[in-house]
């Protein structure tokens, strides 16, 4: 999916994309916070019929809504641009040693050197887990670190 | 302490009346500064209700509104947007520059003014207000049409040409030979560029200067660096208003975002305060014998700004509507024509009730013919009520 990313010049920015389904959405960015998603008819591409406004924190909650099951993709490409850091999302699986005990057990951190920055619960983000948090079979964790670090807490989880 | 009791009670009542009418002026989407234009008129010598003890306040506060105003335009500005605006809009740049200047540069030379008149009255007409513009098409909600980005850019470039053309016109009308002006003007563009630099190499040593985590310390900060370096700047004869502006333009950012809320209703406040000195230093009795050429001024430089519009969203391959749409936004005119009377007005007594008049005209007519400009059409489904 191609995003196109407009500047307005003192306002924010716009991105518009057609969904698969062949809509055409634009999403104004203000720089004071605020968004206003505005849908394109086929028949006038150059005027946007305004759908709704969001502020920050409805913004907020809409993107956690469409983006939860998204998260660790998203982390996968946040790593991505630096060089000698990864990140993956490791699954929890339901025969672990780890399921139902918490994270701080698996000492993954300092046995690889690797980190778990969140943990992916269904449609759930648990960012920045603490050591007492208790892992769930089916549980994505997203781990950041070197590749040997990651595949060491995948080895770890596996038991 | 003495407490002045017909201060605090004329200054609550302007205010109150402002907010009162400012608010009837947003509900039906127009700029309120007209209506301060007016308060002001109305108020002072040979208007219906003098304020002699708010008249000292409302002098020192205009000067503060003038600096707060450049302030937050260079907070608002960004060397990326103005890259990317000169880029794609350079020519339309050039449109909108001669046939906007031209009819004021001709209207000054017909009421025959001087040369710095002339030069006032060119920039009066070339200059739209971002304020209004920005504002009327978020409350139009257009900006996620196609013709807005072209709309902005003419703005951006606009404010541009503005850091190089008030400190000229500051030390023309100031007297000084034509040899200060331009020893001036290279001085001012020379310092923008500077900003520009500092921003860039720099900028976030600067912010930390201001930079406070508490809004409080980071308005004290903001305002006192603010106040100095535009103190400066007049004593150089460059004007506050520029040094304000260079101030606005150093901060980016993280800092400029919070900067831009922070001052805001202290803006708002001020440039309400400078709009009402403005029309105090008109008679209303003055208006009268220059309302045709305002009248005939604002007509024509109506025109030749939808055609700067039609022009700069031509370039951006926007259709028939669109390119309607973008003239009409550009129409109004405000802040920055009232702040060249502030400059140069002292020393033309014409120039003011001119413009006043003019500025009337245009933000209150720019605002409404934009809105009635290719309006969408309610015969679609989608504006119906459901089940229609």
């Amino acid at each position: 999916m191609d995003v196109n990313e407009v500047l307005l010049p003192g306002v924010g920015l716009r991105y518009e994309f057609t969904t698969q389904a062949g809509e055409r959405i634009g999403v104004v960015a203000q720089r004071t916070g605020d968004f206003e998603v505005v849908g394109y008819l086929a028949d006038d591409r150059d005027e946007g019929r305004p759908l709704f406004r969001l502020n920050e924190e409805e913004a907020e909650a809409l993107a956690q809504i469409l983006g939860a099951p998204r998260i660790a993709e998203r982390f996968a490409d946040l790593t991505r641009e630096v060089p000698g850091l990864s990140s993956e999302p490791v699954k929890v699986a339901p025969g672990s040693p780890y399921a139902d005990r918490p994270l701080g057990h698996t000492r993954a951190r300092t046995c690889t050197g690797a980190s778990v920055v969140a943990i992916v619960r269904g449609a759930d983000v648990i960012a920045s887990p603490g050591p007492e948090q208790v892992l769930r079979a089916a549980d994505v964790l997203v781990v950041v670190g070197t590749r040997e670090g990651i595949d060491g807490v995948k080895r770890i989880l596996r038991g | 302490m003495h407490v002045s009791v017909a201060l605090l009670l004329e200054l609550g009542l302007i205010l109150a009346v402002l907010g009162i009418v400012g608010s009837l002026a947003r509900r039906v989407a127009l700029s309120p500064i007209p209506l301060y234009l007016l308060a002001g008129l109305s108020l002072g010598e040979g208007g219906v209700l003098p304020i002699p003890a708010a008249g000292q306040f409302v002098q020192i506060g205009a000067s503060i509104g003038i600096v707060l105003l450049l302030l937050a335009l260079g907070l608002e500005f960004s060397l990326a947007e103005f890259t990317a605006s000169m880029r794609h809009h350079l020519p339309s740049a050039g449109v909108d520059l001669l046939v906007n200047a031209v009819p004021g540069a001709v209207a000054g030379r017909l009421l025959g003014l001087d040369g710095v008149g002339v030069l006032a009255l060119a920039g009066v007409t070339y200059i739209s207000s971002s304020g209004i513009i920005a504002r009327l098409l978020s409350d139009l909600r257009r900006l996620g049409n196609r013709e807005t980005p072209s709309v902005l850019s003419v703005l951006v470039l606009e404010d541009f040409a503005m850091a190089a053309y008030l400190p000229v016109l500051a030390v023309l009308a100031a007297g000084r030979a034509w040899w200060q002006a331009i020893v001036g003007a290279l001085v001012a563009v020379g310092a923008v560029l500077a900003a520009f630099a500092l921003a860039a190499r720099w900028g976030h040593h600067l912010g930390r200067i201001v930079a406070h985590p508490d809004n409080e310390q980071l308005m004290l900060r903001m305002l006192g660096l603010t106040m100095i370096v535009a103190a400066l700047a007049e004593y150089v004869h460059a004007s506050a208003a520029v040094g304000a502006f260079l101030v606005g333009l150093t901060l980016t950012g993280r800092t400029a975002d919070r900067a831009r809320a922070v001052i805001a209703p202290l803006r708002d406040l001020f440039a309400a305060v400078f709009f009402i000195a403005i029309g105090l230093s008109v008679a209303p009795v003055m208006l009268v014998p220059v309302l045709p050429a305002a009248l005939a001024l604002a007509a024509v430089t109506a025109l030749t700004k939808m055609f700067t519009g039609r022009y700069a969203a031509s370039r951006d391959g926007v259709g028939r509507r669109g390119r309607a749409r973008a003239g009409a936004a550009l129409i109004a005119r405000g802040e920055f024509s009232i702040v060249i009377v502030g400059l140069a007005g002292a020393r033309l007594p014409v120039l003011a009730p001119l413009v006043t008049a003019y500025v009337f005209a245009l933000a209150v007519v720019g605002p409404l013919i934009a809105r009635f400009t290719a309006a969408r059409p309610r015969t679609r489904p989608f504006d119906q009520p459901h089940g229609t």
